[in-house]
């Protein structure tokens, strides 16, 4: 009989999904995604996690709640390090006991621990733990990883195409057919921000899909060549020990520095610590290259109407900018 | 060269003890107050922690005051605080000072450039010197930590509590006039037979507190509203198990190798966090069951709003608090943080403490007949 992983639509979510979904169903689970965030999540998430905590962790909480029920485990890897001597957030490292210790009546979570911080060969050690959960055959496990990779590769190669995840992402799940169609757009629009704040439709209010509504294209982190967010986040005075925060700050420069982008929109979550960091260092760099800049900060309580006065004003800026070629402030 | 360094509880008194003995100007930042945290807030970022908003407020107070050089240490993550030297240096460019900083990271492998940052720093390059005097600073640094621990037990025994203010008043003010390690060992002497004398009342029970949470806000008294000394008077003897001097091993010293202190708390926090989770939550979680092991009455937990490992220990915390019985407060701090509500919510801690101890010894009383 096969089990049942669950696996909360939130979090990294939208960094590795399609590698644990090759892997799990490799290894014959059955996969119970959450649905994508919405109201009742939240409001779930928002009552059984501390009042301190940020915004996508919250949401992330209710989306266990959701799924605890429905599940023989749950998948809450304990991410601590996905590259040498680089971190992720620390309410990260510490999800699985934050969940634990929030929420009752859990089923099994697999919280396998994650660590590359000295190398990576403490990969191949967590990922036969995870698939001991399943199976005790290892060579099992590691054919079905090195499958999973591949696959994962390929989603990835996507990605290196220009296609943001939440796009990939969707074809991937079948859930549209096919790839929104990319318009050669005048302008162009960084978005910046943790990957479960901008892809996440609900929370970020579909604000990419609106950029793309009104002409714009959109680059994120995530499409941006590893190569180039190496060598320009390489650039600051001291070594950038996230590894999100390499992508994004490492991103940002290399397009405000190769003058590449017309705007930045930063989406950020209330409460989020890496992100007061990460859009400081990101704004001193576009106000020194005068490219227009706008913080979205989102928490329980943004209202839709005012993310989009907000967009609105800063598209038309941006268009207005580019009619005006001598244009004067860009910072509001 | 005229040197500074921000304020961070009594570290103050070794750092500047220390740089004295190594011939250096040295500048004290002003007290922590009200202006410096309304400077720094002005020219932080909005959403940073607050003990870097507190040290931009050092800075500036003391370049006034003609400083040209800041001294500070950093660490590589995974807590923002190791990108506080990034951020606070834009910060002062942008103001327009023209100052150096001294960034001492914890040596990454390149120990080369370490020792180069502090031949910088203190103008000699005789590792001899350097090495001693870091050492009696190091001295100094655990005497003032015995001093305070010492003066937080005089409180919550004294007859008159307030007599203890009145002595470490004094010695705050001699701090800044005497020179060098020699002398204010000295200080530091005096002062601990001035507490000596002061009248006991031992028949007095006090309750047990002890205080966890992130580093800064435990042992810098303006960001915590003075606890030690407010929960001193209430009759409560507070321990902290984060000192500056533990601190400064930890983050200068034997940082990697862990400190059999920390060690004992990673060991007590293990069956709740496996690893760690930056800052200090690891060591915040595994203090508050260490002090529910000793018997301790209640536990306070102190954090800066949005302090990541923090918020991952507070968590843990509910659970902590339930397992073990004991009650454990949560403080959060930040620039908004008003007095008068910050004291009603420690009385009422302080209340339900009494209680319990109450109803306890009632239970026993009525078992024992
Ligand atoms: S430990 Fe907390 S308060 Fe200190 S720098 Fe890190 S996040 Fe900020």
């Amino acid at each position: 009989m096969s089990c049942k992983v669950g696996i909360p639509q939130a979090l990294l979510y939208y960094e590795y999904y399609p590698l644990w979904k090759e892997f799990f169903t490799e290894l014959g689970a059955e996969i119970v995604l959450s649905s994508s965030t919405n109201k009742s999540i939240l409001n779930a998430g928002v009552s059984s996690c501390v009042d301190e905590a940020c915004l996508p962790v919250k949401v992330f909480h209710g989306h266990v709640e959701q799924l605890k029920n429905k599940v023989d485990y749950l998948f809450i890897p304990k991410f601590i390090s996905v590259c040498k001597k680089e971190y992720l957030c620390p309410k990260l490292l510490g999800l699985p006991e934050m969940v634990k210790n929030s929420i009752d009546d859990l089923p099994t979570i697999i919280d396998v621990e994650i660590n590359l911080i000295k190398s990576n060969s403490n990969l191949h050690k967590s990922v036969i733990e995870i698939g001991n959960y399943f199976t005790s055959n290892n060579k099992k496990i590691d054919l079905a990883f090195n499958k999973a990779i591949n696959r994962f590769n390929e989603y990835k190669k996507l990605l290196a195409n220009g296609v943001i995840p939440i796009e990939a992402i969707k074809v991937y799940n079948k859930y549209i057919n096919s790839i929104t169609t990319l318009k050669n757009s005048k302008y162009k629009i960084l978005v910046l921000g943790h990957s479960y704040n901008l892809y996440d439709e609900f929370l970020s209010m579909k604000l990419i899909e609106k950029l793309q509504k009104d002409n714009m294209k959109v680059i994120t982190p995530d499409t941006v060549s590893i190569d180039k967010i190496n060598y320009y986040a390489s650039k600051l005075p001291k070594r950038m020990f996230w590894s999100f925060g390499r992508k994004i700050v490492g991103a940002a420069f290399y397009l405000i520095e190769e003058n590449a982008v017309d705007g930045i929109i930063y989406i950020s979550s209330f409460g989020c610590g890496l992100d007061s960091v990460l859009i400081d260092l990101v704004y001193r760099k576009a106000k020194k290259f005068k490219v227009p800049f706008t913080l979205v900060t989102l928490d329980e309580h943004s209202g839709e109407a005012g993310v989009n006065t907000r967009l609105e004003a800063f598209v038309d800026m941006i268009i207005w900018r580019d009619s005006n070629e001598n244009n004067i402030s860009t910072h509001g | 060269m005229k040197i500074t360094f921000p304020h961070m509880g009594n570290t103050y008194i070794a750092v500047k003890a220390m740089l004295e003995d190594l011939g250096l100007e040295v500048i004290v930042p002003p007290k922590c107050s009200k202006r410096t945290l309304e400077l720094g807030t002005k020219y932080s970022p909005e959403s940073i922690c607050l003990p870097l908003k507190i040290n931009i407020g050092n800075y500036i107070e003391s370049i006034e005051r003609g400083a040209d050089t800041i001294l500070i240490t950093g660490s590589c993550g995974p807590c923002r605080f190791g990108f506080y030297s990034v951020i606070e240096k834009e910060i002062l460019k942008d103001l327009g000072y023209d100052i150096d900083i001294i960034v001492f990271d914890p040596p990454d492998g390149n120990y080369k450039e370490f020792i180069n940052r502090i031949t910088k720093a203190v103008n000699t390059n005789n590792p001899i010197k350097i090495l001693k005097s870091f050492n009696r600073g190091r001295i100094i640094l655990k005497e003032v930590d015995r001093l305070f621990q010492f003066s937080n037990k005089k409180r919550a025994y004294a007859v008159n509590s307030y007599e203890v203010d009145k002595i470490m008043q004094k010695f705050s003010e001699g701090v800044l006039k005497v020179k060098g390690v020699i002398e204010t060992k000295k200080l530091i002497k005096r002062i601990f037979k001035e507490l000596e004398k002061i009248e006991v009342d031992n028949t007095k029970r006090p309750l047990k507190v002890g205080i966890v949470g992130e580093i800064y806000t435990v042992i810098e008294p303006y960001v915590n509203l003075d606890i030690e000394r407010k929960l001193g008077h209430m009759g409560v003897l507070v321990d902290k198990f984060l000192t500056p001097s533990r601190w400064v091993e930890h983050n200068l010293t034997l940082g990697h190798l862990g400190l059999s202190e920390e060690r004992k708390a990673w060991k007590a926090a293990k069956p709740y966090i496996r690893t760690l989770v930056g800052g200090h939550g690891r060591e915040t979680v595994g203090s508050a069951i260490m002090y529910a092991e000793k018997g301790y009455d209640g536990v306070i937990q102190l954090l800066p709003f949005t302090c990541m490992p923090e918020i991952v220990a507070e968590t843990i915390l509910k659970t902590v608090a339930k397992d073990y019985d004991i009650p454990i407060l949560t403080l959060i701090v930040d620039e908004l943080t008003g007095e008068a509500g910050y004291v009603t919510r420690l009385e009422a801690f302080v209340d339900l403490l009494k209680r319990r101890k109450e109803e306890r010894k009632f239970e026993r009383v009525l078992s024992r007949s």
